[in-house]
């Protein structure tokens, strides 16, 4: 890149500007206010009577108010934001309607809102991973369709025609995206299919969107960062390609339960290609491996701390997702928190991680001024230790619970004892997310805030400068 | 890989197939399924929700039951049981044809003191052999089929839940985590209405150390008028409301427990039989022991 081009990444960066001040901003105040109902839902463990004259709180919509929030709120704009910048820069191009961008977040934004009093006001739709309702799965729908038309346009614009895995990933995002939410919301709550028929689509699309979107939306980021932050090439591009193919292959298959009243073959064949999404997580271990060893990069608790962190817990939840597959294991592990707990780790762990890692690289470029290191520091050993807390008590407790489950002998409330002490760990793990995400959000809004009070400063500097120009006239 | 082409072919070629594969061969396999017969009474079966039972679903789904309860029996196998009713008229050949088939029932205490089991064997194949045998010489058998799994020693239901039982729920609520007990039979399982408002209202007044939340909200606290009103709730120890006062069920509460009485999937059906058939819904509100 040449001074004298017309679009430097100065230039890119400040296109992208006021889209990913919405996403991100949203994304983070949606993260704290889902860390909050997750503590509340995690709450009826200790106490199970603590919310039983406040509705709202009650787990059966704490719990999905949290998971909407944390995917809907969270995950998707932040990828759609990391997506967006990843496009403009690797492409070499400005993006196109920035305006228009940001207005669809905005959009998104109300979208989630609507979905989110809805759920609290019991008008949750009763399938896992896509609670909203009708008419906020509309908003949401229409809002992601004009932030993708405009993303897409960006892309198309671009003046750099090589293409980097990372624009792969998140281009195919961005077709997956509409494909699946389309398909639940048309099949689920405008012309619902007849009977179990729904309990398939309604696992099918959660299967896409946390197996699949998660994982295109959450590599992008990591294939781009990785060899940026270590200053290392990508090793390679053959094996990021085959990670593409085998997580669209394997991946979009997932989602049906061992244990259903759906006929065998399904959950014999989604069982399967969960098993053989091991083969892309060792090829992303091989990707990692080649790529960082030998880097003399210290990660001091920044971007690149975050996405390793991303990196293991990928491999950690989708290992753990193959084994439970198993029928022997499943078993066991079906109908326990153990599903959670892997799930909990591929949301917190891999997805959240990597935005974060994305965030913090890409926030300073955007506004011109650094983060705290000290505060991302903080944010990330609080995210780790908060995580890590969450998910393996949970995974340990619902081994525990579906052996108990599977003894006949032992009462019923034997299983839900065995989960307790897990509770107990994850709800300090809870904690620390929470207050780890409120540091993140100070961490994003003072980055938005500082390059506001910068353009004053400079605005008063130039006026002070008109003023004493005409007093000396 | 060069071109923008190549990720959409690939990403069109691998939904569109799992699209294929989850949700339209499903909806072309079981989206048009209707009423089956019930074996041997030939009842039509399901029966949709009506009234109370089918605004209670509503409940139910507005207040998250579904992340703490399933409503799925799973089922590992079945065990059949054969009786003999009656040896017939010659019955040492009845006894050599039953021999033929399990020599180690070649004993005169098979058939002596009928009816009663006599084999209990794995499959309903296996069970045809002596069924064959023993009717060809001109005896008498009847054969039971009984699941067997974990969730039907804890009498969950009677047999595995299939397709079938859900062709009319909207939304169909199977669930994916016990943290609380199955709910696919609960309406045959406690039966009791009154059992299960109290439950609902304090649940540990009714089973000991539950671990469900009390749902309060779904019941009206209000001052004894002139007259106490028949339906609040019969409430002692901790639960009691303080004295004055009572306990009444909104309608929502009603809503509730209608559809929790109503679920009930036991009816035996060809593709999931249990012979004998379970009894008939209880008429009366006796409490079904758990």
């Amino acid at each position: 890149m040449t001074a004298t081009s017309p679009t430097t990444p100065s230039k890119i960066d400040s296109s992208c500007r006021l889209p990913l001040f919405t996403l991100f901003s949203g994304a983070a105040v949606w993260l704290v206010l889902s860390s909050v109902f997750g503590l509340a839902a995690s709450m009826t463990f200790h106490k199970p009577d603590m919310f039983a004259d406040c509705a709202m709180f009650s787990y059966g919509r704490a719990y999905p108010a949290w998971s909407h929030l944390l995917v809907y709120g969270f995950a998707i704009p932040s990828g759609l934001g990391v997506g967006l910048w990843l496009l403009a820069r690797l492409g070499r191009v400005e993006v196109a309607k920035p305006l228009l961008i940001a207005v669809g977040a905005k959009l998104w934004h109300l979208g989630v809102m609507v979905g989110f009093v809805a759920i609290v006001n019991g008008q949750t739709s009763g399938y896992e991973w896509f609670e909203l309702p009708r008419y906020a799965a509309m908003i949401l729908f229409l809002s992601f369709m004009l932030m993708a038309i405009w993303v897409f346009v960006t892309y198309s614009r671009r003046t750099e025609t090589a293409l980097y895995p990372s624009q792969w990933f998140t281009l195919a995002s961005l077709f997956w995206f509409p494909w699946i939410f389309s398909t639940a919301t048309l099949l689920l709550q405008i012309f619902p299919v007849r009977g179990v028929v729904q309990s398939s689509v309604a696992w099918w699309f959660a299967g896409n969107l946390l197996n699949v979107w998660l994982t295109l939306s959450g590599l992008a980021a990591t294939f781009y960062l990785l060899p940026k932050l270590t200053n290392r090439p990508l090793q390679s591009h053959y094996l990021a390609l085959f990670v593409f193919w085998t997580v669209l292959i394997f991946g979009t298959w997932t989602g049906i339960p061992m244990h259903s009243p759906l006929p065998a073959w399904m959950s014999t064949l989604s069982s399967a290609a969960a098993v053989m999404m091991i083969v892309p997580m060792l090829a992303l271990a091989s990707i990692v491996f080649l790529t960082t060893i030998g880097a003399k990069t210290a990660c001091g608790g920044g971007s690149l701390c975050f996405s390793k962190f991303g990196v293991l817990s990928f491999n950690l939840a989708t290992l753990a997702a193959a084994i439970a597959a198993c029928p022997a294991v499943a078993r066991v592990t079906d109908f326990t928190w153990f599903t959670h707990g892997h799930t909990t780790l591929r949301l917190y762990g891999f997805f959240a991680m990597t935005m974060f890692a994305a965030i913090y690289h890409i926030l300073p470029r955007v506004t011109g001024v650094e983060i705290c290191p000290r505060r991302t520091k903080s944010h990330f050993w609080l995210a780790l230790i908060g995580t890590l807390l969450l998910a393996v008590p949970m995974m340990i407790g619902g081994i525990k619970q579906g052996l108990k489950l599977a003894d006949v002998s032992a009462p019923f409330l034997d299983s839900t004892k065995a989960t307790m002490l897990g509770f107990r760990i994850g709800t300090l793990g809870e904690v620390l997310i929470a207050i780890g995400a409120l540091i993140f959000l100070a961490n994003v809004l003072l980055s938005i805030l500082s390059h506001y009070r910068a353009i004053a400063k400079i605005a008063i500097a130039d006026a002070t400068a008109i003023q004493t120009a005409e007093v000396k006239l | 890989m060069k071109s923008s082409n190549t990720i959409f072919l690939a990403a069109f070629i691998a939904l569109s197939a799992s699209w294929a594969g989850f949700v339209l061969v499903p909806q072309i396999q079981l989206g048009r399924a209707d009423q089956a017969k019930t074996i041997p009474a030939e009842d039509k079966y399901p029966l949709a929700r009506a009234g109370l039972a089918a605004q209670g679903a509503e409940v139910y789904r507005s207040l998250g039951c579904v992340y703490c309860h399933s409503q799925q029996v799973g089922q590992q196998g079945v065990k059949v049981e054969v009786l003999l009713l009656d040896a017939g008229t010659n019955a040492s050949s009845t006894l050599a044809a039953i021999a033929k088939v399990h020599p180690e029932l070649n004993k005169p205490e098979t058939i002596t003191g009928l009816p009663k089991e006599i084999a209990y064997v794995a499959d309903i194949a296996a069970s045809d052999a002596l069924v064959k045998a023993v009717t060809a010489v001109g005896g008498k058998v009847e054969v039971n089929v009984i699941p067997t799994g974990s969730d039907i020693s804890r009498g969950w239901g009677k047999r595995r839940t299939v397709a079938q039982d859900y062709i009319f729920d909207h939304v169909v609520q199977p669930g994916t985590r016990r943290a609380g007990p199955d709910l696919a039979n609960v309406g045959s399982r406690l039966a009791d209405l009154n059992w299960q408002l109290n439950h609902l209202y304090a649940p540990k007044s009714m089973v000991k150390d539950s671990t469900m939340p009390a749902y309060r909200i779904l019941f009206e606290k209000r001052k004894i008028g002139k007259v106490a009103s028949a339906d609040a709730l019969k409430l002692t120890g901790d639960s009691a409301p303080p004295p004055g006062f009572e306990i009444v069920p909104t309608d929502k509460a009603r809503e509730l427990v209608a559809y929790l009485l109503s679920l009930r999937s036991d009816a035996p059906l060809f593709e999931s039989p249990v012979t004998p058939p379970p009894a008939a819904a209880p008429a009366t509100n006796t409490v079904a022991a758990k």
